[in-house]
């Protein structure tokens, strides 16, 4: 496991400063500073409802921000629109997979292979050997080599989350967001994950909501507690599981 | 070119259906049928671009339009306009008060034409206002809605209200376009009778040639990577933003797409049936040709045409008997598809007749194995199915 007494001397990726987001008044984000460096596994962590989810709605462009500021690479994400942002480098998997079960496995990774994104491109698209190379590479890396063929909607609930972390790839994001990837896989299909990961996030920075402490403990660099829609604690995992307020809202349950 | 052989875009499964087609309207249906049963098949004809249009814009976009009817009216009227003008020459209007001008504004006191009839007696602008009026229209309200992500029941019932209110429009406006009668009495394209049985098989055929121009387009379509893109668009909307897609752009092209695909019927609409009224624009028209759509399967471009093809032939029979029943029975027609066969006849195709045919075919073809030279490649679903 990475310790994290080099993070100083790396670039930071994203800047999140004041971010807010009201709904009707509740502030589900509240005044939210967050920064995560280059190549860093960054895993947020909370109790129901203290916005995690909510933070990655506002960085993919999915929730507009009331107030604040998210830079990534130095460009301001909260004035951009969804495709935009994909374009900036920002990947994201959403809590249930979401995946298109109409397509194949082959096609759902194809679409997601970042050319000819738009009209005109889809219309000349070509499926070369590029093309296919890739979506080979990743459909092994995936562990669904063997499904390239196979309508999405026949696979199990485990391989259709591999799939979405496939479909992200072959975007090759800068800044890779999972929100729950590992929920409801067996024990080992989350072993397979965790190793899928560590292999993942090589080259750029990952940020991941996840509940499973075991899980967390294997791939986070740090971790940040979110509470109430505010930062409760950040820093390495044994710092922040020895934190009183950290066990007192979160992880004394 | 994103496809490398016409067997990528044509795969011998949609080559068989389309050579069957072909063979249905270009060969058998003229050889069996006298003028008159042809000019009515001719007329499905041009409802059938409309529901090639749905299929695509409705079956794979997930975009449902029932206002379908304002793009072939405005292909129609733009046709018409072109021809009224040619029927309406100073010598075959002299006893209006007015010469030169059509018949109805005269009717309606005008005294001069108005100023964006003008154009409309260059022929060649025709054929442009024909696809880029209707396209133009299509585009401004797919732009104002699908920017703002207006989607679903929402983007239906809009475009009913447009129908809803262009009809209103070209009746109200009688001197202009000549209202609820239409632009009626047409005869010459150039000089040449269009009301001619010669005239009639001509347009005919030009409508099948124009119509399967439109399948083959439409095929591309689908089969291009915007075609999956349509399908994961109608499914998850978001999962395609995610992925980097401007999702209304896509919306756009498929509407504007469909819409031209409309405005060519009716264009052809107008040729061959020598006049164009709102009663093709409106609401009740619209849900008719949604209604072909579903009927022939909104997954299969060529199931349109069948559908259009099956209830005109039902609601022709059927109204002829029964006319104050026959829009009851057309609900009850589109209820059912829509519960029971969902994929319409071209799901029943699918399901039934093309697994049985398939192995009819490799049946026969093994069994004549020997007696077909290896070199033609025959033999090979055989072997396949054997695998």
């Amino acid at each position: 496991m990475t310790t994290t007494h080099n993070h100083k001397h790396k670039e930071m990726a994203l800047y999140i400063e004041g971010l807010t987001v009201s709904f009707d008044g509740f502030k589900a984000v509240n005044d939210l500073s967050l920064y995560v460096e280059e190549q860093e596994i960054r895993v947020i962590i909370g109790p129901n409802g203290a916005g995690k989810t909510t933070v990655l709605d506002l960085i993919c462009g999915r929730t507009k921000a009331t107030s604040g500021s998210i830079k990534f690479k130095g460009k301001e994400l909260t004035r951009l629109k969804e495709h935009e942002i994909v374009h900036a480098g920002v990947g994201r998997k959403f809590q249930n997979p979401s995946i298109y079960e109409d397509l194949t496995v082959f096609e759902n990774l194809e679409i997601s292979y970042p050319r000819g994104r738009n009209v005109w491109g889809a219309l000349i698209f070509r499926r070369d050997d590029e093309v296919r190379k890739k979506v080979h590479e990743i459909a092994e890396m995936i562990f669904l080599g063997d499904k390239l063929d196979s309508p999405a909607d026949l696979l199990s609930h485990g391989q259709k989350q591999w799939l979405e972390i496939g479909m992200l790839l072959i975007q090759d994001p800068e800044l890779l967001m999972l929100d729950e990837p590992v929920a409801g896989m067996s024990v080992s299909e989350r072993k397979q994950t965790a190793a899928l990961l560590q292999r993942i996030t090589k080259d750029r920075s990952v940020l991941v909501i996840e509940h499973d402490m075991q899980f967390v403990e294997d791939i986070a660099d740090r971790v940040t507690v979110l509470h109430q829609g505010k930062v409760l604690s950040e820093g390495s995992m044994e710092r922040v599981k020895s934190d009183p307020k950290v066990v007192e809202v979160y992880l004394g349950h | 070119m994103p496809f490398t052989s016409i067997r990528e875009l044509l795969p011998k499964k949609d080559l068989v259906g389309f050579a069957i087609l072909a063979l249905i309207i270009i060969v058998l249906m003229p050889l069996f049928l006298d003028i008159f049963r042809l000019n009515l098949i001719g007329k499905y004809l041009t409802y059938a671009f409309v529901a090639v249009g749905l299929v695509l814009c409705w079956g794979y976009g997930g975009i449902l339009s029932l206002g379908q009817g304002v793009f072939f009216g405005l292909g129609g009227y733009c046709m018409a306009m072109f021809l009224k003008l040619e029927a309406s020459s100073p010598e075959a209007t002299a006893i209006q008060s007015t010469p030169g001008i059509p018949d109805f504004m005269d009717w309606n006191q005008l005294t001069e034409l108005p100023w964006f009839w003008e154009p409309f007696h260059s022929f060649t602008f025709t054929l442009f206002a024909t696809i880029a009026v209707p396209v133009l229209f299509a585009f401004i309200i797919a732009y104002a809605m699908f920017k703002r992500r207006v989607g679903g029941v929402y983007f239906a019932i809009i475009t009913q209200a447009i129908a809803a209110i262009l009809t209103i429009l070209i009746i109200g406006q009688q001197g202009y376009t000549g209202g609820v009668n239409g632009i009626t009495d047409l005869r010459t394209l150039h000089g040449w009778d269009i009301r001619t049985d010669s005239a009639k098989y001509i347009l005919y055929f030009i409508s099948a040639f124009l119509l399967f121009a439109c399948l083959f387009a439409a095929q591309y379509i689908r089969k291009s990577k915007l075609g999956r893109i349509l399908v994961a668009m109608r499914e998850r909307e978001d999962r395609v933003r995610f992925s980097g897609y401007d999702v209304a752009n896509f919306k756009i092209f498929i509407f504007c797409a469909a819409a031209a695909i409309s405005a060519i019927g009716g264009a052809m609409f107008t040729l061959q049936v020598g006049f164009m009224s709102p009663s093709f624009v409106g609401i009740v028209p619209s849900i008719e040709m949604v209604i072909f759509a579903a009927v022939g399967g909104r997954l299969s471009i060529l199931g349109a045409v069948y559908g259009t093809f099956v209830v005109n032939w039902a609601k022709t029979s059927f109204s002829e008997s029964f006319p104050e029943l026959w829009l009851f029975a057309m609900g009850a027609l589109f209820i059912g598809v829509v519960m029971a066969f969902p994929n319409g006849l071209a799901g029943l195709y699918q399901s039934y007749i093309q697994p049985w045919l398939k192995t009819f075919i490799n049946s026969m073809l093994s069994k004549y194995q020997q007696y077909i030279p290896a070199k033609f490649g025959l033999g090979k679903p055989a072997q396949e199915a054997a695998k």
